[in-house]
Protein backbone atom coordinates (compact mmCIF):
# COMPACT_ATOMS: atom_id res chain seq x y z
CA UNK A 1 0.00 0.00 0.00
CA UNK A 2 2.88 2.51 0.65
CA UNK A 3 4.23 1.54 -2.69
CA UNK A 4 1.52 4.75 -3.29
CA UNK A 5 2.17 6.77 -0.29
CA UNK A 6 4.88 8.71 -2.62
CA UNK A 7 2.43 11.29 -4.38
CA UNK A 8 4.73 11.78 -7.42
CA UNK A 9 4.28 7.69 -8.42
CA UNK A 10 0.58 8.26 -7.67
CA UNK A 11 0.52 11.24 -10.22
CA UNK A 12 2.31 9.71 -12.69
CA UNK A 13 -0.33 6.61 -12.42
CA UNK A 14 -3.29 8.60 -12.51
CA UNK A 15 -2.21 10.77 -15.68
CA UNK A 16 -3.08 7.33 -17.87
CA UNK A 17 -5.43 5.97 -15.47
CA UNK A 18 -7.78 8.41 -15.63
CA UNK A 19 -8.42 9.71 -19.10
CA UNK A 20 -8.49 5.60 -19.85
CA UNK A 21 -11.26 4.95 -16.93
CA UNK A 22 -13.23 8.16 -18.36
CA UNK A 23 -13.14 7.28 -21.95
CA UNK A 24 -14.04 3.74 -21.28
CA UNK A 25 -17.12 4.65 -18.62
CA UNK A 26 -18.37 7.23 -20.95
CA UNK A 27 -18.35 4.34 -24.04
CA UNK A 28 -19.81 1.88 -21.86
CA UNK A 29 -22.78 4.02 -19.95
CA UNK A 30 -23.51 5.87 -23.33
CA UNK A 31 -24.03 2.40 -25.16
CA UNK A 32 -26.35 0.83 -22.03
CA UNK A 33 -28.30 3.92 -22.20
CA UNK A 34 -29.03 4.31 -25.43
CA UNK A 35 -29.71 0.81 -25.63
CA UNK A 36 -31.95 0.97 -22.62
CA UNK A 37 -34.05 4.15 -23.86
CA UNK A 38 -34.42 2.95 -27.40
CA UNK A 39 -33.94 -1.24 -27.64
CA UNK A 40 -35.50 -2.92 -24.62
CA UNK A 41 -38.69 -3.45 -24.76
CA UNK A 42 -41.19 -1.67 -22.04
CA UNK A 43 -41.77 -4.10 -18.96
CA UNK A 44 -45.51 -5.42 -18.50
CA UNK A 45 -46.45 -3.36 -16.00
CA UNK A 46 -44.51 0.19 -15.77
CA UNK A 47 -44.40 0.30 -19.76
CA UNK A 48 -42.12 2.76 -20.61
CA UNK A 49 -41.05 3.57 -17.34
CA UNK A 50 -38.64 0.96 -16.70
CA UNK A 51 -35.94 2.34 -18.46
CA UNK A 52 -34.99 4.74 -16.34
CA UNK A 53 -33.99 1.61 -14.11
CA UNK A 54 -30.70 1.82 -16.09
CA UNK A 55 -29.95 5.08 -14.26
CA UNK A 56 -31.56 5.03 -11.31
CA UNK A 57 -29.88 1.24 -9.91
CA UNK A 58 -26.41 1.80 -10.87
CA UNK A 59 -26.76 5.61 -9.18
CA UNK A 60 -27.40 4.10 -6.16
CA UNK A 61 -25.17 1.32 -5.90
CA UNK A 62 -22.62 4.25 -6.68
CA UNK A 63 -24.20 6.74 -4.00
CA UNK A 64 -23.01 4.02 -1.82
CA UNK A 65 -19.76 3.04 -2.83
CA UNK A 66 -19.29 6.49 -3.14
CA UNK A 67 -19.57 6.32 1.23
CA UNK A 68 -17.68 2.84 1.25
CA UNK A 69 -14.69 4.77 -0.37
CA UNK A 70 -14.98 7.24 1.92
CA UNK A 71 -15.25 4.81 5.02
CA UNK A 72 -12.29 2.66 4.04
CA UNK A 73 -9.60 6.00 2.94
CA UNK A 74 -10.69 7.65 6.39
CA UNK A 75 -9.94 4.30 8.50
CA UNK A 76 -6.63 4.17 6.16
CA UNK A 77 -6.08 7.66 7.09
CA UNK A 78 -6.38 7.17 10.87
CA UNK A 79 -4.55 3.95 11.22
CA UNK A 80 -1.85 3.99 8.41
CA UNK A 81 -1.65 7.75 8.21
CA UNK A 82 -1.36 7.44 4.39
CA UNK A 83 -0.71 10.85 3.13
CA UNK A 84 -3.36 10.38 -0.17
CA UNK A 85 -6.07 8.53 1.92
CA UNK A 86 -7.26 11.92 3.20
CA UNK A 87 -7.04 13.24 -0.33
CA UNK A 88 -8.93 10.09 -2.11
CA UNK A 89 -11.43 10.39 0.90
CA UNK A 90 -12.37 14.04 -0.04
CA UNK A 91 -12.22 13.34 -3.78
CA UNK A 92 -14.99 10.76 -3.58
CA UNK A 93 -16.99 13.02 -1.69
CA UNK A 94 -18.42 15.29 -4.64
CA UNK A 95 -19.23 12.68 -7.67
CA UNK A 96 -20.59 10.18 -4.45
CA UNK A 97 -22.94 13.25 -3.50
CA UNK A 98 -24.01 13.75 -7.34
CA UNK A 99 -25.11 10.14 -7.93
CA UNK A 100 -26.69 9.78 -4.67
CA UNK A 101 -28.94 13.05 -5.76
CA UNK A 102 -29.43 11.40 -9.29
CA UNK A 103 -30.35 8.63 -7.57
CA UNK A 104 -33.30 10.32 -5.98
CA UNK A 105 -34.56 12.77 -8.32
CA UNK A 106 -35.18 9.90 -11.12
CA UNK A 107 -36.76 7.55 -8.46
CA UNK A 108 -39.09 10.40 -7.43
CA UNK A 109 -39.54 10.83 -11.64
CA UNK A 110 -40.52 7.16 -11.47
CA UNK A 111 -42.83 6.65 -8.61
CA UNK A 112 -44.73 9.21 -9.84
CA UNK A 113 -46.25 7.52 -12.69
CA UNK A 114 -45.68 4.01 -10.63
CA UNK A 115 -46.90 4.54 -7.30
CA UNK A 116 -48.84 7.46 -7.73
CA UNK A 117 -46.49 9.71 -5.48
CA UNK A 118 -43.02 11.58 -5.54
CA UNK A 119 -42.27 10.93 -2.13
CA UNK A 120 -43.26 8.67 0.73
CA UNK A 121 -41.56 8.57 3.69
CA UNK A 122 -40.74 4.81 4.10
CA UNK A 123 -37.50 3.13 5.09
CA UNK A 124 -35.42 3.42 1.99
CA UNK A 125 -36.02 6.62 0.58
CA UNK A 126 -35.71 7.93 4.07
CA UNK A 127 -32.26 5.66 4.54
CA UNK A 128 -30.81 7.18 0.79
CA UNK A 129 -32.07 11.29 1.55
CA UNK A 130 -30.06 11.01 5.02
CA UNK A 131 -27.07 9.58 2.95
CA UNK A 132 -27.15 13.15 0.57
CA UNK A 133 -27.54 14.70 3.71
CA UNK A 134 -24.31 13.20 5.35
CA UNK A 135 -22.57 13.87 2.41
CA UNK A 136 -23.52 17.48 2.33
CA UNK A 137 -22.24 17.55 5.83
CA UNK A 138 -18.97 15.45 5.14
CA UNK A 139 -17.98 18.13 2.03
CA UNK A 140 -18.57 21.01 4.59
CA UNK A 141 -16.61 19.71 6.72
CA UNK A 142 -14.01 18.58 4.50
CA UNK A 143 -13.42 21.84 3.07
CA UNK A 144 -13.39 23.83 6.83
CA UNK A 145 -10.74 20.97 7.08
CA UNK A 146 -8.97 21.93 4.42
CA UNK A 147 -8.94 26.02 5.02
CA UNK A 148 -7.76 24.99 8.91
CA UNK A 149 -4.21 23.17 7.75
CA UNK A 150 -2.87 26.17 7.23
CA UNK A 151 -3.19 26.60 11.29
CA UNK A 152 -1.63 23.21 11.89
CA UNK A 153 -5.28 21.86 12.81
CA UNK A 154 -6.64 18.39 13.65
CA UNK A 155 -9.55 18.72 10.99
CA UNK A 156 -8.53 16.21 8.86
CA UNK A 157 -9.03 13.57 11.73
CA UNK A 158 -12.14 14.72 12.75
CA UNK A 159 -13.47 14.90 9.05
CA UNK A 160 -12.37 11.20 8.80
CA UNK A 161 -14.16 10.25 12.33
CA UNK A 162 -17.08 11.16 10.72
CA UNK A 163 -16.29 9.42 7.52
CA UNK A 164 -16.35 6.30 9.46
CA UNK A 165 -19.64 6.92 11.50
CA UNK A 166 -21.50 8.23 8.89
CA UNK A 167 -20.90 4.27 7.15
CA UNK A 168 -23.02 3.26 9.97
CA UNK A 169 -25.91 4.44 7.43
CA UNK A 170 -24.96 2.33 4.59
CA UNK A 171 -25.56 -1.43 5.86
CA UNK A 172 -29.44 0.24 7.05
CA UNK A 173 -29.97 1.54 3.19
CA UNK A 174 -29.70 -1.93 2.54
CA UNK A 175 -31.58 -3.80 4.81
CA UNK A 176 -34.27 -1.48 5.23
CA UNK A 177 -36.36 -2.45 2.30
CA UNK A 178 -35.55 -6.61 4.41
CA UNK A 179 -36.28 -5.22 7.87
CA UNK A 180 -38.91 -3.09 7.33
CA UNK A 181 -42.15 -3.04 5.32
CA UNK A 182 -41.27 -0.22 2.51
CA UNK A 183 -42.96 0.85 -0.49
CA UNK A 184 -40.20 0.52 -2.56
CA UNK A 185 -39.21 -2.88 -3.72
CA UNK A 186 -37.02 -5.25 -2.39
CA UNK A 187 -33.99 -6.21 -3.61
CA UNK A 188 -34.45 -7.86 -7.67
CA UNK A 189 -30.60 -9.00 -7.25
CA UNK A 190 -29.45 -10.92 -4.63
CA UNK A 191 -26.39 -13.23 -4.40
CA UNK A 192 -26.95 -15.93 -7.55
CA UNK A 193 -30.08 -14.69 -8.40
CA UNK A 194 -31.80 -11.95 -10.75
CA UNK A 195 -35.96 -11.06 -10.08
CA UNK A 196 -35.03 -8.76 -13.35
CA UNK A 197 -35.72 -10.60 -16.37
CA UNK A 198 -32.12 -10.97 -18.91
CA UNK A 199 -33.46 -8.18 -21.70
CA UNK A 200 -33.29 -5.91 -18.54
CA UNK A 201 -30.26 -7.31 -16.69
CA UNK A 202 -27.27 -7.66 -18.92
CA UNK A 203 -27.91 -3.13 -20.46
CA UNK A 204 -28.58 -2.31 -16.17
CA UNK A 205 -25.14 -4.47 -15.41
CA UNK A 206 -23.01 -2.57 -18.34
CA UNK A 207 -24.79 0.55 -17.31
CA UNK A 208 -23.50 -0.34 -13.86
CA UNK A 209 -19.60 -0.54 -14.95
CA UNK A 210 -19.52 2.29 -16.86
CA UNK A 211 -20.86 4.14 -14.25
CA UNK A 212 -18.76 3.27 -11.94
CA UNK A 213 -15.60 3.60 -14.59
CA UNK A 214 -16.80 7.15 -14.55
CA UNK A 215 -17.09 7.55 -11.53
CA UNK A 216 -13.28 6.53 -10.29
CA UNK A 217 -12.29 8.71 -13.39
CA UNK A 218 -13.67 11.65 -11.39
CA UNK A 219 -12.05 10.69 -8.19
CA UNK A 220 -9.06 10.59 -9.67
CA UNK A 221 -9.10 13.82 -11.18
CA UNK A 222 -10.10 15.35 -7.83
CA UNK A 223 -7.19 13.65 -6.38
CA UNK A 224 -4.69 15.58 -9.10
CA UNK A 225 -6.68 18.94 -8.34
CA UNK A 226 -6.34 18.32 -4.80
CA UNK A 227 -2.86 17.90 -4.66
CA UNK A 228 -1.70 20.06 -6.93
CA UNK A 229 -3.97 22.78 -5.01
CA UNK A 230 -1.64 21.66 -1.81
CA UNK A 231 1.22 21.91 -3.75
CA UNK A 232 0.22 25.37 -4.74
CA UNK A 233 -0.42 26.49 -1.36
CA UNK A 234 2.80 24.70 0.18
CA UNK A 235 4.57 27.06 -2.05
CA UNK A 236 3.14 30.22 -1.94
CA UNK A 237 3.77 29.51 1.47
CA UNK A 238 7.30 29.13 1.05
CA UNK A 239 7.51 31.92 -1.04
CA UNK A 240 5.61 34.74 1.69
CA UNK A 241 8.46 33.39 4.26
CA UNK A 242 11.83 33.30 2.17
CA UNK B 1 1.66 12.27 17.17
CA UNK B 2 5.33 10.86 17.51
CA UNK B 3 5.81 7.13 16.29
CA UNK B 4 7.34 6.07 19.72
CA UNK B 5 6.81 2.51 20.58
CA UNK B 6 4.27 2.17 24.02
CA UNK B 7 4.66 -0.76 25.68
CA UNK B 8 5.60 -3.17 22.89
CA UNK B 9 2.92 -2.51 20.93
CA UNK B 10 3.42 -0.04 17.67
CA UNK B 11 1.19 2.83 17.31
CA UNK B 12 -0.10 1.91 14.14
CA UNK B 13 -1.88 -1.48 15.85
CA UNK B 14 -2.87 0.60 18.81
CA UNK B 15 -4.85 2.60 16.50
CA UNK B 16 -5.98 0.03 14.83
CA UNK B 17 -7.61 -1.87 17.83
CA UNK B 18 -8.91 0.94 19.11
CA UNK B 19 -10.87 2.27 15.85
CA UNK B 20 -11.88 -1.40 15.27
CA UNK B 21 -13.12 -1.51 18.97
CA UNK B 22 -14.93 1.65 18.41
CA UNK B 23 -16.78 0.63 15.18
CA UNK B 24 -17.69 -2.84 16.68
CA UNK B 25 -19.58 -0.52 19.14
CA UNK B 26 -21.24 1.91 16.79
CA UNK B 27 -22.58 -1.18 14.34
CA UNK B 28 -23.79 -2.95 17.17
CA UNK B 29 -25.52 0.42 18.49
CA UNK B 30 -26.67 0.81 14.97
CA UNK B 31 -27.94 -2.48 14.64
CA UNK B 32 -29.74 -2.52 17.83
CA UNK B 33 -31.67 0.83 17.26
CA UNK B 34 -32.66 -0.11 13.72
CA UNK B 35 -33.89 -3.66 15.60
CA UNK B 36 -35.76 -1.65 18.17
CA UNK B 37 -37.28 0.73 15.51
CA UNK B 38 -38.55 -2.35 13.46
CA UNK B 39 -42.19 -1.71 14.23
CA UNK B 40 -42.09 1.95 14.03
CA UNK B 41 -40.25 2.36 11.13
CA UNK B 42 -42.23 -0.06 9.01
CA UNK B 43 -44.20 1.84 6.16
CA UNK B 44 -47.54 0.16 6.39
CA UNK B 45 -49.54 -2.76 8.41
CA UNK B 46 -50.03 -5.74 6.98
CA UNK B 47 -53.75 -7.44 7.50
CA UNK B 48 -51.97 -9.86 9.63
CA UNK B 49 -51.26 -7.50 12.01
CA UNK B 50 -54.53 -5.26 11.59
CA UNK B 51 -56.27 -8.87 12.79
CA UNK B 52 -53.92 -9.50 15.97
CA UNK B 53 -53.48 -6.15 17.45
CA UNK B 54 -56.72 -3.89 16.18
CA UNK B 55 -56.06 -0.24 15.81
CA UNK B 56 -58.33 2.34 17.39
CA UNK B 57 -61.12 2.94 14.92
CA UNK B 58 -60.61 6.29 12.85
CA UNK B 59 -56.73 6.54 13.88
CA UNK B 60 -54.85 7.51 10.36
CA UNK B 61 -52.88 4.26 9.48
CA UNK B 62 -51.55 2.37 6.30
CA UNK B 63 -52.51 -0.83 5.13
CA UNK B 64 -50.18 -2.83 2.49
CA UNK B 65 -50.81 -6.34 1.03
CA UNK B 66 -51.46 -7.84 -2.16
CA UNK B 67 -55.35 -7.19 -3.94
CA UNK B 68 -56.94 -10.55 -4.04
CA UNK B 69 -57.63 -11.98 -6.97
CA UNK B 70 -61.43 -11.72 -7.95
CA UNK B 71 -62.65 -9.65 -5.37
CA UNK B 72 -62.29 -5.94 -7.44
CA UNK B 73 -65.92 -4.61 -7.79
CA UNK B 74 -67.08 -1.21 -8.58
CA UNK B 75 -70.05 0.24 -6.88
CA UNK B 76 -72.43 1.62 -9.70
CA UNK B 77 -71.45 5.27 -8.64
CA UNK B 78 -68.82 4.14 -11.07
CA UNK B 79 -66.02 5.46 -8.88
CA UNK B 80 -66.40 3.97 -5.57
CA UNK B 81 -64.41 0.16 -5.53
CA UNK B 82 -64.73 -2.29 -3.00
CA UNK B 83 -61.72 -5.11 -2.56
CA UNK B 84 -59.61 -7.31 -0.49
CA UNK B 85 -56.25 -7.49 0.47
CA UNK B 86 -54.06 -10.24 1.93
CA UNK B 87 -51.00 -11.24 3.09
CA UNK B 88 -51.83 -15.09 2.61
CA UNK B 89 -52.75 -15.16 6.09
CA UNK B 90 -55.45 -12.58 6.90
CA UNK B 91 -57.68 -10.41 4.77
CA UNK B 92 -59.08 -7.04 5.66
CA UNK B 93 -62.51 -4.99 3.03
CA UNK B 94 -61.00 -1.96 1.55
CA UNK B 95 -63.18 0.90 0.14
CA UNK B 96 -61.61 3.52 -1.76
CA UNK B 97 -63.38 6.26 -3.51
CA UNK B 98 -61.25 8.10 -6.53
CA UNK B 99 -58.91 7.72 -9.17
CA UNK B 100 -56.34 4.30 -9.11
CA UNK B 101 -52.88 4.74 -9.79
CA UNK B 102 -51.65 2.61 -13.38
CA UNK B 103 -50.78 -0.49 -11.45
CA UNK B 104 -53.32 -1.32 -9.48
CA UNK B 105 -54.98 -4.79 -10.56
CA UNK B 106 -56.08 -7.46 -8.87
CA UNK B 107 -53.02 -9.92 -7.69
CA UNK B 108 -50.65 -7.22 -7.57
CA UNK B 109 -49.47 -4.86 -4.57
CA UNK B 110 -51.10 -1.93 -2.66
CA UNK B 111 -50.78 0.45 -0.22
CA UNK B 112 -53.67 2.10 1.41
CA UNK B 113 -54.13 5.24 3.27
CA UNK B 114 -56.94 5.50 5.68
CA UNK B 115 -58.56 4.19 8.89
CA UNK B 116 -60.67 1.54 10.13
CA UNK B 117 -64.41 2.10 10.12
CA UNK B 118 -65.87 -1.46 11.76
CA UNK B 119 -64.69 -4.13 9.89
CA UNK B 120 -63.82 -1.99 6.73
CA UNK B 121 -60.44 -0.19 5.83
CA UNK B 122 -61.86 3.32 4.34
CA UNK B 123 -58.92 4.69 1.52
CA UNK B 124 -58.19 7.95 1.63
CA UNK B 125 -55.15 7.70 -1.13
CA UNK B 126 -54.02 4.06 -2.81
CA UNK B 127 -50.23 3.72 -3.41
CA UNK B 128 -49.07 1.09 -6.21
CA UNK B 129 -46.35 -1.35 -4.80
CA UNK B 130 -44.02 -2.92 -7.79
CA UNK B 131 -42.34 -5.82 -6.40
CA UNK B 132 -39.12 -6.31 -7.15
CA UNK B 133 -39.86 -8.59 -10.78
CA UNK B 134 -38.87 -6.90 -14.10
CA UNK B 135 -40.52 -8.92 -17.04
CA UNK B 136 -40.37 -7.28 -20.53
CA UNK B 137 -44.53 -6.94 -21.74
CA UNK B 138 -44.68 -9.80 -24.21
CA UNK B 139 -44.41 -12.27 -22.20
CA UNK B 140 -47.09 -10.00 -19.42
CA UNK B 141 -49.57 -12.41 -21.09
CA UNK B 142 -48.05 -16.03 -20.82
CA UNK B 143 -49.05 -18.02 -17.27
CA UNK B 144 -46.53 -17.02 -14.56
CA UNK B 145 -44.76 -20.54 -14.96
CA UNK B 146 -44.14 -19.96 -18.82
CA UNK B 147 -42.85 -16.87 -18.13
CA UNK B 148 -40.84 -18.05 -15.00
CA UNK B 149 -39.31 -20.87 -17.47
CA UNK B 150 -38.52 -17.81 -20.24
CA UNK B 151 -36.58 -16.16 -17.82
CA UNK B 152 -34.63 -19.11 -16.54
CA UNK B 153 -33.69 -19.84 -20.52
CA UNK B 154 -32.66 -15.85 -21.17
CA UNK B 155 -30.75 -16.17 -17.37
Amino acid sequence: MHAFANPARFLRLARWLMPLLLVSGLVLSMGALLYGLLVVPPDRLMGETVRILFIHVPSAWLGMAGWSTIAIASLVELVWRHPLAAIAARAAAVPGAAFTAICLATGSIWARPTWGTWWVWDGRLTSFLILLFLYFGYIALSGAAQRDMASGGGGNRITAIFGLVGAINIPIINRSVVWWNSLHQPPSITAGKSAIDGTFLWPLLIAAVGFSLIFGGVVLARMRTLLAEIQTEARLRRKALG
Amino acid sequence: MSETKTGGIKPKHQRLVLLVIALVALIGAGLLAAYALSNQASYFYVPADLVKDPPEQGRAIRLGGMVEKGSLKTRTDGVTIDFVVGDGMSKVPVRFTGITPDLFVEGSGVVAEGRMEGQTFVADNLLAKHDENYVPRQMGDMTQAQAKAVVAETK
